[in-house]
């Protein structure tokens, strides 16, 4: 079924907002609503209707009769408040529920679902789900809600850290740091996602029926201490329990489950999304790295 | 030379493109020639500027043949002066399963070069570890650029259909860190998982018998006590460990031969084959079998464990 009116969350976001702006050049939509709790920084294009602020969200999905949802906004942890993240996606997904013009959900997650660990396998697929942690905890709202509207075609995608020109993740500026703390004896690897292909995968998520799981993440792997170098940093190994520490020291967050990621490492198989989705993400980890690169190159020498 | 490695490789393909009975096909990756290692200018340079391949378990090709392969080979030759007999199938992924012993994983290092170095590709033999490897600091770290991985089905199968020829050790711990008076006797073989894998992945199990190894660390006792504290599955006592300290480290120079045996086929076993407990003890007992012949064969050809 091809959506006609489409509502965004988390516009003011970087993922939310680009992907509002590309489905206003899809043909068969008529109307894209932007939800965000506070205003973007960048402008939206006119046809972005924008609500900001304590709006009732079923009434919104009722009266403007969406049929397709696109929860763009949880954010990778290390983010803003937990508990506002968990209570805004429950009042969505509850809202979603009721509103039975609602055909359609596409739920940004991300790969942190499956954690990272001495234990883990080396790649995931989308069979595997840690036990715990927030992402997990969102994702389990979102079968919940499978479970009881099983008219609901749902698509959650699992993205892979995103790293790319203009990226202000926890994760980037992390590796924005002059001396980058990493965890002594250990190499993560690690894998990106570069912004344009998350923006892409959502945006062929809302405009086909996909339902199911899809891991996306860019082709191939670096490893942290390769990732270093390649910036021209200088890694500073310390205790794996001190890494958040000398993080925060340098000024920059690091959640728990992303200093988890930066000592075991995780890569996810995106086999799924290339065969079932038909997506073939065109930056690999590699190229997007460059791509981050390039641009804060740019921006200290000019 | 040349025509030598060009024939195996349409195989390769044709092995890997089969369409397995389990979960969805993969396509083949591509191939990888053999190399010879870069020189150690390039490879500094490589190091510094982080340019350099990395598969998706952290396998680091460049370093391993230049850093880490040369000193174990050296031991290979010249301490433990290994003969290798028997084949290893080329053209597919293939299961190599080894007898463990000698309280540190050597028999593990020196297999692992006597793959790369009798293999018609020219294969590194991707391990399969305990967890503890992984937890490990610098161990784990090295363990993973090394082209090692958790011994979990899902690996296994990964490698497996991508070609990689990969080791495992059934007996684990119990085999490692079995005494001196039970050399070159199989422990249990786990639960039988290397058999699901290699059924499910369709390669063939290639049975691994390793003689010399049993008796480079003669382990006659085991501080349980001291072993707990450190969190470690045994702490051995052997003839000069602990009591000359590192030095009793140094492992004794046995001579060490490292058998590979006839390939067991799974490729011709049915599409279920993988949950068929029955069939899967069968395959496991029978390679267990295979092994401990062989190495009752050989320890009794030995006329000396040093020559």
């Amino acid at each position: 079924m091809a959506p006609e009116v489409v509502l965004v969350t988390g516009v003011a976001g970087q993922l939310g907002g680009r992907l509002a702006a590309t489905l206003t050049a899809e043909p068969g939509i008529t109307r894209i609503i932007g939800v965000d709790t506070r205003r973007p920084r960048a402008a939206l294009p006119d046809r972005v209707e924008l609500v900001t602020g304590g709006t009732d969200l079923h009434d919104l999905l009722r009266t403007e009769d969406v049929d397709t949802v696109v929860h763009a906004a949880p954010r990778p942890a290390g983010h803003g408040d937990r508990d506002r993240d968990l209570v805004a996606t429950m009042r969505l997904l509850a809202a979603c529920q009721r509103a039975e013009n609602v055909r359609k959900l596409v739920f940004r997650s991300t790969a942190e679902v499956y954690g990272a660990s001495p234990t883990s396998p080396a790649v995931f697929t989308e069979t595997d789900r840690s036990a715990r942690g927030r992402a997990v905890e969102l994702e389990g709202y979102v079968d919940g809600l499978a479970r009881r509207r099983p008219d609901l075609t749902v698509t959650t995608v699992r993205l892979a850290e995103l790293l790319g020109a203009g990226v202000h993740t926890a994760f980037a500026n992390y590796l924005r740091l002059p001396v980058v703390p990493t965890a002594l004896g250990f190499d993560a690897r690690v894998q990106v996602l570069h912004p344009a292909d998350a923006v892409a995968v959502l945006r062929r998520a809302t405009t086909h029926d996909l339902p199911g799981v899809f891991n996306a993440g860019g082709d191939g792997v670096l490893l942290l201490s390769q990732a270093i170098r390649r910036a021209g940093r200088v890694a500073l190994p310390v205790p794996r329990a001190a890494v958040p520490a000398a993080a925060r020291l340098a000024r920059a967050e690091l959640s728990p489950g992303l200093s988890r990621l930066l000592s075991y490492g995780r890569v996810i198989d995106t086999t799924r999304l290339k065969t079932a989705f038909g997506y073939t993400p065109g930056w690999s980890t590699a190229a997007a790295f460059d791509d981050y690169l390039h641009e804060r190159t740019g921006i200290t020498s000019g | 030379m040349a025509e030598a490695q060009v024939i195996p490789l349409p195989r390769r393909e044709t092995a890997t493109r089969r369409v397995s009975p389990t979960g969805p096909s993969r396509p083949p990756t591509p191939l990888r020639p053999r190399r010879r290692p870069p020189g150690l200018r390039t490879f500094l340079r490589h190091r510094l500027t982080g340019d350099y391949p990395v598969d998706e378990f952290g396998f680091d090709p460049e370093l391993t043949d230049t850093l880490l392969l040369p000193p174990l080979r050296a031991v290979y030759e010249n301490w433990f002066r290994v003969t290798v007999t028997g084949t290893l199938p080329a053209g597919t992924g293939a299961l190599v399963v080894a007898n463990h012993s000698g309280t540190l994983p050597w028999d593990a290092l020196m297999t692992a070069i006597a793959v790369h170095d009798h293999h018609p590709e020219g294969r590194h033999l991707r391990m399969l570890g305990a967890d503890l490897v992984f937890r490990l600091p610098v161990v784990g770290n090295l363990a993973r650029k090394s082209g090692q991985t958790l011994a979990c089905g899902a690996d296994a199968v990964r490698l497996l259909r991508a070609g990689e020829t990969v080791g495992v050790w059934p007996e684990g711990f119990k085999g490692i860190g079995k005494s001196f008076h039970d050399r070159y006797r199989l422990q249990r073989f786990g639960r039988g998982g290397f058999a699901t894998t290699a059924l499910r992945a369709g390669v063939p199990i290639v049975p691994c018998s390793i003689v010399g190894a049993e008796e480079i660390y003669p382990k006659i006792g085991d501080l349980k006590p001291l072993a707990t504290l450190l969190g470690l599955p045994y702490f051995p006592v052997t003839p000069l460990f602990p009591l000359l300290g590192p030095l009793g480290a140094i492992p004794l120079p046995t001579k060490w031969h490292i058998h590979f045996g006839e390939p067991v086929r799974t490729d011709l076993a049915p599409p279920d084959a993988a949950d068929d407990q029955a069939l899967v003890m069968d395959v496991a007992g029978g390679v267990r079998d295979t092994i401990q012949e062989t190495l009752d064969h050989l320890v009794a050809g030995r006329t000396s464990i040093f020559r």
